[in-house]
C-alpha cells in the first residue's frame, strides 16, 4: 500500500470545503454567533463571564462542530465517489481519516485559532494561557470531529441526516468536553486533565477510523 | 502464456434479497482474459447489483466472488465532484492510483480536449460520462465491470466505447457489461437475470 489514495482524499476533501466559497467558514459563524449571544443570556457581568466562558465555548466547539459534518461522506456517497474511494486500493479506515483530518483543518481548526477572540469577549485575561488553550481547544475538536465523523459516515445514505449524527456523536463528544472544560477550570485535578484529553483525542484518533470504515462500507452496500 | 486458463474473475451461487424480494438466486460466471459479457434483463432485475456484487461494494446474501485481478468500476454516478474540471479530476484519480498517466493525451482521446478545464457543474451529460470512462485509461486494470456504458453519450461516444472495449480485450482484458440493446463489439457470452 502507498500513501498516494490517502493524500488524495485528503487533496479531494480540501478542495471541497473551499470550493463552495465560505462554506468552512460556517461553523465559525455559528461559534462566534454562540459567544456573541451568551452574554446577552446570562448578563454581563465580568465574573460570571469569566467564570462560564471557557465552558461555553467547550459547548460552543462541539455544537458548531457538528454544522458541516453532514456533508463530509454524505456528497461522496450521493455522487459515486465513496464506491471510487473503496476501489482505491487503501483501507477505507485510512481513506475516512484522511477526509476527516482535511475536515478538520479546513472547519476544526480554525474554530481553535478563533478561540483566543472569543475568550477575550468574556472577560478573559489578556495572557499567554489562551494560547495554550488554542491547543487544547485544537487537541479537543480533532476527537469532536472524529466522532463526528462516525456519526456522519452512519448517516452518509439518510437524507436530513443531520440530528442522527447529533445523537451518534454528541454521547462520544462527553469525555472531550469534560477533560477540556477540566482542563481549563484550574480547579482540583485539572493538571492532568490535558493529558486526559489528549488520551480521548488519541483514543477517537485511534478508533474513529474503524468505525467509519465500517459504516462507509455499509453505505456503499 | 496460459492467461486463457486463468480465470480472472469468478462468481459462484450469487444470490440477492432485496426487500421481501429475491432478486436473482444461483448466478454462477466465469470471466476470462480476453472475454465480454454482456448482462442483460428489465430494469429492476439486478444487474446493476450483481455488477456492484462482482465489484466488492456490495455484498452477496449467498454464494462467493473470487478476484484473480484489479477491477474497474464504472457505475451511473460519474464519482464527479461539482467543483472539478475533467482535468482535476483525472490528475486526482491518476495520484491516487499511482501510475503516471499522461493526462492531456486521456482527455484529447476521450473528446475533452475542449471541456477540459471546465467545472463538473457545467458539463453535459455526456461529458461527464466521458470523463467517468476516461477513468478507465489512467490505470491498466485488467477486469472492467461496466454499468449500462453507453448511457448519455452521442454516436461518437458509444463509437469510443467500443473502441476502448476492443482495444482492452486486445491486451488480454476482459469485461461485463449491462447494456440494454445492441452492444457494439461481439460479446462473448450473454447472461440475462
Amino acid at each position: 500500500m502507498t500513501a498516494a489514495p490517502l493524500l488524495s482524499a485528503f487533496r479531494q476533501s480540501l478542495g471541497e470545503a473551499w470550493a463552495g466559497g465560505a462554506g468552512a467558514l460556517l461553523p465559525l459563524g455559528f461559534l462566534g454567533g454562540a459567544a456573541v449571544l451568551v452574554p446577552l443570556g446570562i448578563g454581563s457581568d465580568a465574573d460570571t463571564l469569566r467564570a462560564v466562558g471557557p465552558g461555553i465555548l467547550w459547548v460552543a466547539l462541539a455544537l458548531s462542530s457538528l454544522v458541516t459534518l453532514e456533508r463530509i461522506f454524505q456528497a461522496d456517497a450521493e455522487d459515486g465517489t465513496l464506491d471510487l474511494w473503496l476501489q482505491a486500493g487503501a483501507p477505507v479506515s485510512a481513506i475516512a481519516a484522511a477526509k476527516t483530518l482535511a475536515h478538520w483543518l479546513s472547519a476544526g481548526l480554525p474554530l481553535a485559532l478563533f478561540s483566543p477572540l472569543l475568550a477575550l469577549m468574556f472577560q478573559a485575561e489578556a495572557s499567554p494561557a489562551l494560547l495554550v488553550n488554542v491547543g487544547l481547544y485544537a487537541l479537543g475538536s480533532l476527537a469532536f470531529f472524529f466522532w463526528g465523523g462516525v456519526g456522519a459516515a452512519l448517516s452518509a445514505t439518510v437524507r436530513r441526516g443531520g440530528l442522527l449524527i447529533s445523537l451518534i456523536a454528541l454521547p462520544l463528544y462527553v469525555p472531550t468536553a469534560i477533560f477540556g472544560a477540566l482542563a481549563m477550570s484550574g480547579g482540583p485535578g485539572s493538571t492532568g486533565a490535558p493529558l486526559l484529553l489528549a488520551a480521548s483525542t488519541l483514543f477517537a484518533c485511534a478508533v474513529a477510523p474503524y468505525a467509519m470504515a465500517a459504516a462507509l462500507r455499509l453505505a456503499a452496500d | 502464456m496460459n492467461s486463457e486458463a486463468v480465470p480472472l474473475l469468478t462468481g459462484t451461487g450469487l444470490g440477492m434479497i432485496r426487500g421481501e424480494r429475491v432478486l436473482f438466486r444461483e448466478i454462477g460466471l466465469t470471466l476470462r482474459a480476453g472475454e465480454a459479457l454482456v448482462l442483460r434483463g428489465a430494469n429492476g432485475t439486478g444487474k446493476t447489483t450483481l455488477l456492484r456484487i462482482l465489484a466488492g461494494l456490495t455484498r452477496p446474501e449467498t454464494g462467493r466472488v473470487t478476484r484473480a485481478a484489479p477491477c474497474h468500476w464504472f457505475g451511473h454516478r460519474e464519482g464527479l465532484k461539482p467543483q472539478e474540471t475533467p482535468r482535476t479530476h483525472l490528475t486526482l484519480w491518476a495520484r491516487a492510483w499511482g501510475p503516471g498517466a499522461d493526462i492531456d493525451a486521456v482527455l484529447t482521446r476521450m473528446g475533452l480536449a475542449r471541456p477540459a478545464d471546465v467545472a463538473a457543474r457545467y458539463l453535459s451529460a455526456g461529458q461527464r460520462r466521458r470523463t467517468a470512462l476516461a477513468r478507465l485509461l489512467l490505470e491498466d486494470r485488467p477486469v472492467w465491470l461496466l454499468d449500462e456504458p453507453y448511457t448519455a453519450l452521442d454516436a461518437d461516444g458509444r463509437a469510443l466505447v467500443d473502441t476502448l472495449i476492443t482495444q482492452h480485450r486486445a491486451k488480454g482484458g476482459a469485461l461485463i457489461a449491462a447494456i440494454h440493446g445492441e452492444a457494439g463489439f461481439p460479446a462473448s457470452g450473454d447472461l440475462t437475470l
